[in-house]
């Protein structure tokens, strides 16, 4: 496939489509307007379903009738409508029901401003609506990543039976880059539990309500199991330099891009200095992390909000003896490379 | 020997939970013969609402899902927009479609999404026992009103035909009542109108049904069926709002 040029919307559009994404609802908001504005043409050309929702909560129950279905299907939106969607999204992952979700994150709470921010790590990462749930949550860095994430979210998600999260900011959203579009998938999964008409087989149905003493109890443990194994098979991450570094910066998404460069900046100067970087949060690479922190004394966390990572870097750190700094700006401030290069230099 | 009535193959045989006198038995009932006379069981999908109703999938012996409090407007959009060959419909209690899913059921209503609705309107919250409802009657006592439903202080009950009569996407509209036989044969002629009528892609047909609620009444089920045509139809009319052309 040819390159292009694309921006963070647009290439993670591209990898919806590619992965064969037959089902978008969306209801704008900055800073990712043009995700719903470029699906609106695309899945035109594509022969897919576009449909402008009243609000986040008709998107997300529209995406649940869509994938009962049996249809990929996916939304966008950025935090306040997230927020909106987490009663449809504990549905989806109530009834098993496979769904991509785009946060491009913004500044919190309440209505908060536009520009970048990961202050929606905690409500990603511990389940986000009601129950014991969990979705994947994959976090690039790039528009090539997006691209190729959300590709992979819709393979994750029909795997698993399961909600799987798309987690950019504003700056992704906005950026332009060169993306390489993946080749249209053809094959899919089959889905006989999906709604279709029951000729020739007996009646489906999706629920989540199980009233029958144990039963919830019984489905909840189901769900467990199916968790415990994404936490064995899907876990991403990246490390530089970080094997034998007694010095580690541990950042996701665009912040750990940014990070890269202070950390580049600071072993060009000699500092014995690794860079680590979760790509899946959900799972988050616990074991990864603490390797890596095996001969570390100082670990810098930098995050662009109050530190919500941190609390899994203190889980992954628990039997090391590096000692966790933080270095955060919340409400849509965006660190340079010389503001964390200075930061490494101060602990 | 010949049958002359039997169960449809439309309903599973298992007990429903609603109480005697209820009114959703009633009409589920009348649904299940509806898709069976149509022969269209095989291509039904039914989105069940929070309420009584939630356990419809038992019921029904077609493919039906469950949805979020409100929200099986939005979920039948997509499944119908994904399956335009299928039978789709919504059944929606008044809370779930008049109150927290006023603005999924307007919007699909607008956009003329091509499913029926089935708008069971018991003017109480069945499932949580019974407190107001949109369409609870002025001076009606719920747990919520218990000196009866003051408009000062509640609001007035919405009726949801008129409201939707406005919008063109919404091609038929009837309210229907089951508080007697002829009333009940009706609306099992509405119902079966408003599948005709998606089977020719009309747009939303969408029927209001009057039914019973002998339990959050606080009524006996006979009294409840005197309320119904005493109180309830004075209110809500028993009518026919839009109706494109003879299908029957
Ligand atoms: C988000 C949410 N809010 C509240 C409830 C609790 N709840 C369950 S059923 C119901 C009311 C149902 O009333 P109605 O739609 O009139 O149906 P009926 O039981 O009368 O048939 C409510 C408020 C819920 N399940 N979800
Ligand atoms: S509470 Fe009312 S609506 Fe619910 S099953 Fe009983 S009679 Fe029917
Ligand atoms: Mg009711």
């Amino acid at each position: 496939m040819r390159l292009k040029i694309l921006n963070g919307c647009e290439a993670s559009a591209e990898g919806a489509i590619s992965a064969g994404c037959a089902f978008y609802a969306g209801y704008p908001i900055t800073p990712q307007n043009r995700f719903p504005e470029y699906m609106s043409e695309r899945m035109e050309q594509d022969g897919g379903v576009f449909i402008q929702a009243e609000s986040e909560t008709s998107s997300i129950n529209m995406l649940f009738g869509a994938a009962a279905a049996g249809f990929r299907c996916m939304t966008s939106s950025s935090s306040p409508g997230i927020s909106l969607m987490q009663e449809g999204i504990s549905y989806l992952a109530g009834c098993e029901l496979p769904a991509v979700i785009v946060n491009m994150a913004r500044g919190g709470p309440g209505l908060g401003d536009v520009t970048p921010s990961q202050s929606d790590y905690f409500q990603s990462t511990r389940g986000g609506g009601h129950g014991d749930y969990r979705t994947i949550v994959l976090a690039p860095w790039s528009c090539q990543e997006i691209h190729d994430h959300t590709y992979l979210a819709f393979d994750l998600a029909d795997k698993y039976r399961n909600p799987v999260l798309v987690l950019g900011d504003g700056l992704l959203a906005q950026m332009y880059e060169t993306v390489r579009p993946k080749a249209k998938k053809k094959r899919f999964p089959k889905k006989p539990w999906a709604l279709d008409g029951c000729s020739g087989r007996k009646p489906n149905s999706l629920k989540s309500l199980f009233l029958t003493p144990g039963v919830l109890e019984a489905h909840n443990w189901k769900l467990a199991s199916k968790w415990a194994r994404i936490e064995k098979r899907e876990i991403r991450c990246e490390s530089y330099y970080c094997r034998n570094s007694n010095y580690i910066v541990v950042s996701f998404g665009t912040c750990a891009r940014i990070a890269k460069e202070a950390v580049e900046r600071a072993r060009q100067e000699g500092a014995d200095i690794g860079l680590f970087r979760p790509v899946t949060l959900w799972p988050f690479p616990y074991a990864q992390l603490a390797e890596c922190l095996k001969n570390a004394k100082k670990v810098l966390v930098v995050e662009m909000s109050l530190g919500q990572m941190i609390d899994d870097v203190y889980l992954a750190a628990r039997n090391s003896d590096a000692r966790i700094f933080f270095y955060g700006r919340p409400g849509g401030g965006v660190p340079d490379p010389d503001e964390i290069y200075r930061e490494i230099k101060k602990k | 020997m010949k049958a002359i009535y039997q169960r449809p193959e439309s309903l599973t045989t298992d007990t429903s939970i609603y109480c005697p006198g209820c009114g959703h038995g009633v009409i589920q009932k009348l649904i299940a013969e509806v898709i069976d006379e149509l022969g269209v069981r095989e291509r039904a999908i039914g989105i069940a609402p929070v309420g009584c109703a939630v356990l419809s999938y038992n019921y029904f012996n077609f493919d039906v899902t469950e949805a979020a409090h409100g929200r099986a407007p939005a979920v039948a959009t997509a499944i119908k927009r994904l399956l335009p060959s299928r039978i789709v419909f919504t059944y929606q209690g008044d809370g779930d479609l008049a109150a927290i899913g006023t603005a999924e059921i307007i919007h699909a209503a607008a956009r003329g999404e091509n499913f029926s609705v089935f708008f069971i309107n018991n003017a109480v919250y069945g499932m949580t026992k019974g407190q107001m409802a949109p369409t609870t009657l002025t001076g009606q006592k719920t747990t919520t009103t218990v000196s009866g439903r003051n408009p000062q202080v509640h609001g007035f009950p919405i009726r949801v035909c008129e409201l939707l009569s406005s919008l063109d996407g919404v091609t038929y509209l009837e309210r229907a009542t089951t508080s007697d036989i002829p009333g009940i044969i009706a609306t099992k002629k509405a119902i079966k109108k408003a599948i005709l009528w998606q089977m020719q892609q009309k747009g939303m047909s969408f029927v209001e049904i009057l039914a019973s609620c002998p339990t959050n009444w606080k009524k006996n089920p006979s009294d409840s069926l005197k309320w119904m045509k005493e109180t309830m139809e004075r209110y809500y009319p028993v009518k026919v709002f839009k109706d494109p052309g003879n299908i029957l």
